[in-house]
C-alpha cells in the first residue's frame, strides 16, 4: 500500500514539487541573510587586521600623511556615551516602572507605551536635529554635552521597553506576598520587582549601549568632531563613528586604513555587548 | 520545629510577628509614617518620567516645526514638488530628497519582504530545533552592526563589485527592453539608489524577520495540525493556514521595517552618490533626505538654507511616526484578536 503523496498521482507530485521549491528558497533566504554578515565582518577583520595596532589606542587622530590613531575619538566616545547612558538609564528605568507597575489603570501608561515603541524605530538623524535645536542652537557651539544628551534620547526608549517588558514578566505572587508582609509598593517596587527583573533590565542598559556606541547620525551636529584629545564636554568632541565616517570619505589612504580600523573595533564591541547581553539574559531565563 | 518557633520569636522583622502586631490598633504606628510619603513620592517621579516619554514625540515635532517656520513661510506647500536645490540663490525644494527616500525604501521592501518571510518560515518551520538560537541570534547580529559600517563596507565593497560585475549584466539584459532599459540607464558607478536599497534592505531584513517569526509562533499548533492532518504539505500549511491568520501582524512587521528604511542615515550616505537630481534610472545618483541632512547641515549657512534641512527633517520624522504608528497600531489589532480568542 502506497500513500496516496508517493503515487504517481500528478497532482500530488505537483503540490510535492512546489512545496520542495519553496522549501527550498526558504532555506536559500537564510542563507542569503547569512552571507551578508560572514561577507562584512569578514571584510572587517581582514581590513582591520592590518590598521588595529596598539597606536590605534594610544595616539590622536593624525594629519593625513603621519602616523596616529584614534585615541581622542575612542575617548571622546566612552566620555558621551557613558553620560549618555548616565542620562538615560535612570529616566528609562522610572518611565518603564509606571508603566509596568502603576501603569494597569489610566491613559497614560498605554499612551506612553505606544510613543516609545514609536521613538525606538525613529531615526536617529532627527534626534540630532532635535538636539541641535533645542540645546546647540540655544548655547551656540557644538559640545560633547550636546552629544550626549542626544545620545540619551536614544538610550531612553531602549530602556523603557525592556524595563516594562522584564518587570511584566515578574510573577504577580511575588509582588503579592511582599503585600501581603506589609511592604509599601515602593519597597515592593524596589526591593522585591527590581530584584526579581534585574538580569533582564540590565540586559536593556547592555543592548542601548551597544545601539549608541555605533550611532553617528546624531552625532554629527552636536558633538561634531575635534582633531585633537580633549576632555572638555563643554566643546566639540572626538568620536569614533564621526571620525570614520570623516576618514573613510577623504582621499588619503593612510585616514582610510584607520578608519577600516576604527571600523573593525568598533563591531567588534558592538557586536561583543550584544552576545554579552543575550548570555546574561538567557542564563537567568 | 522549636528552633523555627525559636527564630520567629527572636526576629522583629519576621512576617507572623509583623501580621500579629497589626491585628493591635495600639502598635499600628510600628509602620512608619512616612512609607505613605515615599509611597506618593515614588508613583509621581515613575509617572513624571513616563510623561516625560510620552511628551518626548511631541516635543521633537514642535522643535521641528518652529525650526522650520522660516522655510515653510518662504516656500509654502511648493517645497514639496519643487525639484530645486540651490543653496546660493537659497531656493530649495524637497522633492528630490522625498524622491530618493521613497525609491531607496521601495527597492529594499521589495528585496526584504520575501527574504524575511523566508527566514521567518525556514526559523519557525524547518530548522532543528538546535539550530533556531544560533541561527537566528545570526540573522538578529545583522540589527546590531553599525549603520556607518553597511556604508562603509557598501562603499569600498560592495559598490566596487556590483560596478563591475551587476550592472553591465543588467543593463546588457534588459537596457533594450524598453521601460526597463530606462530604469537601469545611465553609466555604471557602483553607487546610486539601486545600491543603497540593496544595503537598506540587508539593514531591516533582521526587524522584519523578528516581527514575522513572533507572530508566526503565535499560530494555534491545533490549527495547523489539523492541516497537516488532511494532507496539506509545509508550504500549503503556511500560505493557507499560517499566513492568513497572522496577516495583520505580518504587515505591521512590514511596516516596521519600511519605518526604519525610511529614516536610515549613514549607510545611504556613503552610497547614494548624494546628488540633487530627478533620474528615471535606479543606477543613477540620488539623494535621500537623511542623507541630506547628514551632508549639508553642518555646512549650512544662512537661516534659511538651515531652516529648509529642518524642515526635511521635519517631513522625514512626520512620514516614519505615521508608518510605525501603523505599525504598531497593526500589532496590536493582531494582539487584541488573539486575546480575544484565548
Amino acid at each position: 500500500m502506497s500513500s496516496p503523496m508517493e503515487s504517481g498521482n500528478p497532482v500530488y507530485a505537483a503540490r510535492r514539487r512546489v512545496n520542495a521549491f519553496m522549501l527550498t528558497l526558504s532555506g536559500a533566504a537564510l542563507a542569503f541573510g547569512l552571507f551578508w554578515l560572514v561577507w562584512i565582518v569578514a571584510t572587517l577583520l581582514w581590513e582591520g587586521a592590518t590598521a588595529l595596532r596598539p597606536s590605534i589606542l594610544l595616539q590622536p587622530t593624525p594629519p593625513p600623511g603621519n602616523d596616529g590613531g584614534l585615541s581622542n575619538a575612542i575617548i571622546g566616545s566612552l566620555m558621551m556615551a557613558g553620560v549618555g547612558t548616565a542620562i538615560g538609564t535612570p529616566v528609562g528605568i522610572l518611565a518603564g516602572t509606571y508603566l509596568a507597575e502603576y501603569g494597569r489603570t489610566g491613559w497614560l501608561a498605554p499612551a506612553t507605551r505606544f510613543i516609545n515603541d514609536v521613538l525606538l524605530s525613529a531615526p536617529s538623524i532627527v534626534i540630532g536635529l532635535f538636539v541641535y535645536a533645542v540645546y546647540v542652537a540655544r548655547v551656540g557651539h557644538f559640545s560633547g554635552w550636546a552629544g550626549a544628551l542626544a545620545l540619551s534620547v536614544i538610550v531612553i526608549p531602549v530602556v523603557v521597553r525592556t524595563t516594562d517588558d522584564m518587570l511584566k514578566l515578574v510573577p504577580n505572587s511575588l509582588r503579592e506576598a511582599a503585600v501581603a508582609l506589609g511592604c509599601p509598593k515602593w519597597k515592593m517596587i524596589t526591593l522585591v520587582s527590581y530584584r526579581a527583573a534585574r538580569a533582564g533590565i540590565l540586559t536593556g542598559v547592555l543592548l542601548a549601549v551597544a545601539r549608541i556606541s555605533g550611532e553617528t547620525a546624531p552625532l554629527l551636529f552636536t558633538a561634531l568632531n575635534n582633531q585633537f584629545t580633549s576632555w572638555n564636554m563643554n566643546a566639540p568632541m572626538a568620536n569614533l563613528p564621526v571620525v570614520i565616517f570623516q576618514f573613510a570619505m577623504s582621499p588619503y589612504d593612510d585616514w582610510q586604513r584607520l578608519a577600516w580600523g576604527g571600523a573593525a573595533l568598533i563591531t567588534l564591541v558592538v557586536l561583543g555587548i550584544n552576545i554579552a547581553a543575550r548570555m546574561l539574559f538567557s542564563k537567568k531565563h | 520545629m522549636s528552633t523555627v518557633i525559636d527564630s520567629v520569636g527572636h526576629t522583629s522583622v519576621s512576617p507572623s510577628r509583623e501580621m500579629s502586631r497589626a491585628n493591635e490598633p495600639r502598635k499600628a504606628p510600628q509602620v512608619p509614617p512616612n512609607n505613605a510619603l515615599m509611597d506618593a513620592i515614588f508613583r509621581n517621579v515613575t509617572r513624571f518620567f513616563a510623561f516625560a516619554v510620552f511628551s518626548l514625540l511631541a516635543a521633537i515635532l514642535a522643535t521641528l516645526l518652529v525650526g522650520s517656520l522660516p522655510s515653510i513661510e518662504k516656500f509654502g506647500a511648493h517645497f514639496l514638488v519643487h525639484d530645486n536645490w540651490d543653496p546660493v540663490q537659497e531656493d530649495f525644494g524637497a522633492l528630490v530628497p522625498i524622491f530618493g527616500t521613497l525609491v531607496t525604501s521601495a527597492i529594499a521592501m521589495v528585496i526584504a519582504i520575501p527574504v524575511s518571510f523566508g527566514i521567518a518560515l525556514f526559523l519557525t518551520e524547518l530548522s532543528p530545533p538546535w539550530l533556531r538560537r544560533p541561527l537566528g541570534t545570526a540573522i538578529e547580529m545583522l540589527a546590531a552592526i553599525p549603520s556607518i559600517i553597511y556604508g562603509m563596507w557598501g562603499l569600498f565593497v560592495f559598490a566596487p563589485l556590483f560596478q563591475e560585475y551587476v550592472q553591465p549584466a543588467v543593463q546588457s539584459a534588459f537596457g533594450d527592453v524598453p521601460g526597463l532599459g530606462a530604469l537601469f540607464g545611465g553609466p555604471p558607478m557602483g553607487i546610486g539608489m539601486m545600491t543603497a536599497g540593496i544595503i537598506l534592505a540587508v539593514m531591516v531584513i533582521p526587524f522584519i524577520t523578528a516581527v514575522m517569526r513572533d507572530v508566526f509562533e503565535i499560530v494555534p499548533p491545533m490549527l495547523k495540525e489539523s492541516a497537516y492532518g488532511l494532507g496539506s504539505t509545509t508550504w500549503e500549511v503556511t500560505w493557507r493556514v499560517v499566513l492568513p491568520y497572522t496577516k495583520v501582524g505580518v504587515i505591521g512587521g512590514i511596516m516596521l521595517g519600511l519605518g526604519r528604511a525610511l529614516g536610515e542615515t549613514m549607510a545611504i550616505t556613503f552610497v547614494i552618490g548624494n546628488a540633487h537630481r530627478l533620474s528615471a534610472s535606479l543606477f543613477a545618483p540620488g539623494n535621500s533626505i537623511a542623507s541630506a541632512l547628514a551632508n549639508e547641515f553642518t555646512e549650512a549657512v544662512g537661516d534659511l538654507y538651515t531652516s529648509a534641512l529642518i524642515e526635511l527633517g521635519l517631513i522625514l520624522f512626520f512620514i516614519t511616526t505615521i508608518v510605525l504608528a501603523c505599525s504598531k497600531l497593526l500589532l496590536m489589532q493582531l494582539a487584541k484578536q488573539e486575546g480575544a480568542r484565548a
